[in-house]
């Protein structure tokens, strides 16, 4: 008997869940994980025990999720904090699956940033390396002033605008008006957007996302069982990563060498093209990154994001709606994983005033250098 | 006179050498034996070609801004916002994050990415001498 079956099947999205989003200081992260993944094990139309496996995320605390639970997994890993550790999350539960060496794998997120006051920047903050010894004696640190300082390299190479950024922030801000679970639910005019302070100049408060405390859960299951659940199957139809966290400095490129690697595998796997494409969901932790994915997905030429966006091409009624929850701007940080649960969705066309007609093919992107997407379909590949 | 509050970097064997040079108004880096590609870390082997082998060497100091920001949230103890933070790309071709000193207000405008800046050394401490960057052929402030 080998390691591994030959199983020539596919891996589906049978169940979905999520908690509130906001400050939610009577749980930590380890009871946001248990809520959102009891709505999906509902939404499945399955008990917990049907779980065999459960792959974590950001929630670290995995003895005391399986001593409430009172499950008991065949497959158990924690995978640490960065919303980069979302792909490969998912590839561990997809990976079990295609084996099979298990039936029925959960994805789980827990994050209570907001109640524990994470920060990003500051000493603690490793993002980047030779952080410590370069970049801290200059006060160089965090996530957002890298994003500030990558954009001014695009406005200066390319011509991007500010307004650019802002019709990012606006149209994301607009979708989160038409998702009663959003944190922020108010639109915002170009001046309000300029009248944000800076936070690390160029980038203002609108071009950050929003930290607070949520759970997400998502379970797959293979593509043959998968049509015999309470809920129309959502079909991986392709999921590819690359990983090119080479030196302590800004990515060269906007990682575009490694996002086009990954653009060309997700839909070669998946085959489909990008016209087959109905709606995108978008890693925006800050809005510069958006331009960014867009030209290395192939969405865009290679330095014409800011144009591309400007003319409202990611809102409901632009071509390709993005972050249709109001994404990690509006809705909530969730690092990835509530855009992957809106993708679900989306092709299951359950989202009401924000359902995107006809979504039968969705693409969910992460921008480089760890760069990560998955094309969710409602028909198998 | 108030002690100084920022960061410092912690020296250890990898990196003493880097600051030895700084504190004598030099800038070092290691650079690969193999294929000639100079580093911002400090490690024996090298992240172009895999070789393991490095030697310092002297660069000129002269570089031009790659990118830059400027804060205006308090992320360290010490530091006045807004302030600067670039990364500059040395003739040589690595590049390093610092502090643009000599300007009039320090804004952005004033230091645009493609700028020729020049090294000094700003001794903040006994034991540590920052490398600063100022625009080329201008006085230091
Ligand atoms: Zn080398």
């Amino acid at each position: 008997m080998s390691l591994t079956s030959n199983r020539k099947d596919s891996v589906a999205v049978v169940g979905v869940g999520m908690t509130d989003f906001g400050k939610l200081p009577d749980h930590d992260a380890t009871s946001l994980g248990i809520w959102a993944l009891r709505n999906a094990a509902e939404d499945a139309g399955l008990t917990l025990k049907d779980i065999d496996g459960i792959a974590f995320h950001r929630l670290s605390d995995y003895q005391k999720f399986i001593q409430i639970t009172s499950m008991s997994p065949r497959l158990l890993t924690v995978n640490p904090g960065a919303g980069r550790m979302l792909g490969g999350t998912l590839q561990i539960a997809v990976q079990a699956i295609l084996s099979g060496m298990l039936d029925t794998v959960a994805v789980v997120y827990g994050n209570d940033g907001r109640t524990a006051g994470a920060r990003y920047g500051g000493k603690e903050d490793r993002y980047g390396t030779s952080a410590e010894q370069l970049w801290f004696p200059y006060g160089m640190t965090s996530p957002g002033a890298i994003h500030a300082m990558a954009f001014q390299r695009h406005a200066a190479l390319y011509g991007t605008t500010i307004e650019q950024l802002a019709t990012i922030s606006r149209t994301f801000r607009d979708h989160a008006l038409l998702n009663p679970g959003a944190v922020m639910r108010k639109p915002i005019s170009m001046q309000d957007y300029l009248d944000a302070p800076f936070i690390c100049e160029p980038l203002r408060r609108l071009d950050y996302c929003l930290i607070n405390d949520g759970g997400v859960a998502m379970i797959l299951t293979s593509g043959e069982r998968a049509r015999d659940m309470r809920r129309k199957p959502v079909y991986l139809r392709g999921m590819a990563q690359l990983s090119r966290l080479a030196q302590g400095e800004l990515p060269e490129d906007f990682g575009y060498a490694t996002m086009q690697q990954v653009s060309g595998r997700v839909h070669e796997m998946a085959g489909v093209s990008r016209e087959d494409v109905a709606a995108l969901m978008i890693y925006d932790n800050f809005t510069p990154t958006v331009l960014f994915t867009l030209e290395g997905f192939g969405y865009c030429p290679r330095g014409e994001g800011g144009r591309f966006v400007e003319d409202g091409v990611l809102s409901l009624k632009g071509r390709y709606p993005t972050n249709t929850n109001g994404g990690h701007l509006s809705e909530s940080y969730m690092q990835g994983w509530s855009l992957n649960v809106e993708a679900v969705r989306q092709v299951r066309g359950e989202l009401g005033t924000r359902q995107v007609p006809e979504a039968g093919i969705v693409q969910y992107l992460q921008g480089g250098p760890l760069s990560t997407s998955v094309i969710y379909g409602r028909e198998p590949s | 006179m108030s002690a100084y509050q920022k960061p410092l970097p912690v020296i250890d064997d990898h990196n003493r050498r880097y600051w030895a040079a700084t504190r004598e108004g030099r800038l070092e880096l290691p650079r690969c034996d193999a294929c000639g590609a100079f580093h911002t870390y400090f490690e024996p082997w090298c992240n172009a070609c895999g070789h393991e082998g490095v030697h310092w060497e002297q660069l000129s100091g002269r570089g031009r801004i790659w990118a830059n920001c400027r804060f205006h949230k308090v992320y360290f103890p010490g530091f006045e916002t807004p302030y600067n933070v670039a990364m500059v790309e040395l003739e040589e071709g690595p590049r390093l994050v610092t502090n643009i000193v000599g300007l009039e207000h320090g804004t952005l405008d004033e230091m645009p990415i493609g700028l020729a800046v020049e090294v000094v050394f700003d001794a903040v401490t006994p034991e540590v001498t920052l490398v600063k960057f100022k625009p080329a052929g201008k006085a230091a402030a």
